[in-house]
């Protein structure tokens, strides 16, 4: 890598960074980031599919209570960095993928440094808040922005300035049953990420829509467009089906069961 | 009602909601978003109070604890600064009643924006997305990129000034139908949405083989005995549409198996598996690395 790719690659790292806290803009989620790094590298197509792929894999990964999932942001980064290095485009990214979700584990020991650090810095707050200081509470919340960048940027840098040389050695010297294992172990993780989610959603409401969507995917012909369609036209109809159902028992029973089919039952 | 003495302009408001942006930036263990909160509050602190004293009050007021899904930060501003308005006019809203609409809001109102925009909104886009961007095609991240971000200025635009137009009344319409409706509605279309990806993008696989049987002869295609040139193409491509076999012996693999039963079923499996792992307090980083290993120990005992 050239320096203006470098330089450029630690600027995207430090968006991603300050992104991975923030979870505005997205410039960490895998999309944007690999698809930046792979652009600023003129490997626009390897960035590209490669943000795609861990995309699948980090759908689900959001830190929600006391659930920590590995960090998208340093997990795009370092995959993009480990796949513009070793040279093998878009073929590389489930190895590179596989090589940076350790890597991504391992930062969330950044993540838990730099919200500590915070600490701190909010009790520089409050005592400029004693003097109603405006500019040091800005000049402190941008400050603990800038650290959360490095907190990336930091690990990208060192990454980009290990030879390239020993990134392609090192995924070359790697047989192939580790890195056809570790892919096959990539096509499974994604289920982590789905089952994060679905334990955060999911009720004896509306499990079935999970079972329909499923079996209707089964089907190769069904874009996800189509699905999507599937989807909104199902909920559509159930929330009003639902609501009717609500106002004919509204009157006998007060708040009905929610059930349609039990209120229609009831009247009987 | 008497006339207002200071009022927010829409500049103001303005200012709130593009630093509202900042909100998770100083996130720390000991206070969360409270950093966050005071920075989007200062154009109106400054706005509203002239004296040291009552900018110094209200600086504090808001470096109190907080924590929600960042964009619905978005209604709570709103909300809290029509309060901050009606104080700096002489209304009798003391510090106990801002901090209490906060935290009374932040807990409801986290609990509809994460199932709605981490885990319906973002991961529907992205997989549509991603689904465009492993072919190589570059509007998979900018569809992305753009349709998000145009979703969320929205929302946080709109929701503050609902939030500050409704001040109060706010936290009684939580309880009431729309945003239960919309919340139900999310819900469907993720779990549904949930059920498709499953089946679409969790790759479980186990080719080994169960059973090798040489058929007999005719059940397969004969290619030796073609004719030749386009006319055996011809034959063979008429012949495999009658349901001849390619090969001589014919492989069913686990997979095959598993696939006339129901396709999926293994990822389905797996990921109810996860589901179980991730109640009991699992950590998904222990699970992530766990299914590495059994990725990479199957593979070479040649069962996946």
């Amino acid at each position: 890598m050239n320096v203006i790719s470098i330089v450029l690659v630690v600027i995207v790292a430090f968006l991603a960074g300050m992104e991975g806290i923030l979870d505005e803009f997205q410039f960490h989620q895998p999309l944007v980031a690999c698809t930046l790094i792979g652009i600023v590298c003129g490997q626009p197509a390897a960035g590209i599919i490669l943000g795609g792929s861990l995309q699948m894999i980090a759908m689900g990964w959001a830190n929600i209570g006391a659930a920590v999932a590995p960090d998208a942001a340093l997990a795009s980064v370092a995959s993009a960095i480990i796949l513009m290095k070793g040279g093998q485009g878009a073929e590389g990214a489930s190895t590179a993928i596989a090589v940076a979700i350790p890597l991504a584990v391992a930062g969330l020991f950044l993540t838990m440094v730099a919200r500590t650090l915070a600490v701190p810095i909010v009790h520089g707050m409050d005592a400029a808040a004693e003097n109603a200081d405006f500019g040091r509470i800005e000049m402190l919340q941008w400050a603990a922005i800038f650290m959360q960048g490095l907190r990336i940027a930091i690990p990208a840098a060192a990454l980009c300035v290990v030879p390239a040389e020993v990134v392609s050695n090192l995924l070359n010297s790697m047989p192939a049953w580790l890195t056809d294992g570790m892919s096959i172990g990539g096509g499974m993780v994604v289920a982590v990420g789905y089952a994060l989610v679905i334990n955060m959603m999911a009720t004896a409401e509306v499990w079935p829509f999970f079972f329909i969507g499923f079996a209707l995917a089964a089907i190769s012909d069904l874009t996800l467009i189509g699905l999507g369609i599937v989807a909104v036209a199902i909920a559509f109809i159930y929330l009003n089906l639902s609501e009717k159902g609500g106002s004919a028992a509204g009157g006998a029973a007060a708040g009905g069961s929610g059930d349609p089919l039990g209120d229609i039952l009831n009247d009987y | 009602m008497a006339e207002k003495k200071v009022a927010l302009t829409k500049q103001d408001r303005i200012s709130v909601c593009i630093r509202s942006t900042f909100l998770q930036g100083s996130w720390n263990y000991e206070r969360m978003q409270n950093g966050g909160y005071c920075y989007a509050m200062i154009p109106a602190i400054k706005r509203l109070y002239t004296t040291k004293e009552e900018q110094a009050a209200a600086l504090k007021r808001h470096l109190e604890f907080f924590n929600t899904q960042p964009y619905v930060a978005s209604p709570i501003l709103g909300v809290t600064l029509a309060l901050e308005e009606d104080r700096a006019n002489g209304a009798p809203v003391d510090d106990a009643a801002i901090q209490g609409v906060k935290v009374g809001m932040m807990g409801p109102l986290a609990g509809v924006g994460d199932p709605i925009f981490w885990f319906t909104v973002r991961p529907i886009l992205g997989a549509l997305a991603a689904s465009f961007a492993m072919s190589g095609n570059i509007l998979g991240p900018i569809l992305f990129f753009v349709l998000w971000n145009v979703i969320r200025y929205a929302f946080l635009w709109y929701t503050q000034e609902f939030g500050y137009k409704a001040g109060t009344a706010i936290t009684k319409d939580l309880s009431g139908g729309l945003l239960q409706k919309v919340t139900q509605g999310a819900s469907i279309l993720g779990m549904f949405v949930l059920g498709a990806l499953v089946q679409r993008w969790v790759s479980v696989s186990f080719p080994f083989k169960v059973s090798e049987v040489q058929l007999s002869e005719g059940a397969y295609i004969d290619w030796a005995n073609l004719p030749a040139g386009g006319e055996g193409i011809k034959t063979a491509i008429s012949q495999y549409a009658s349901g001849m076999s390619l090969d001589p012996v014919k492989v069913t693999t686990m997979q095959d198996n598993l696939n006339s039963l129901v396709p999926g079923l293994a990822a389905l499996l797996l990921t109810f598996l996860c589901m179980y792992l991730l109640k009991r307090k699992v950590s998904p980083i222990v699970i992530i690395l766990g299914l590495f290993v059994v990725g990479i120990v199957l593979h070479v005992l040649g069962i996946m």
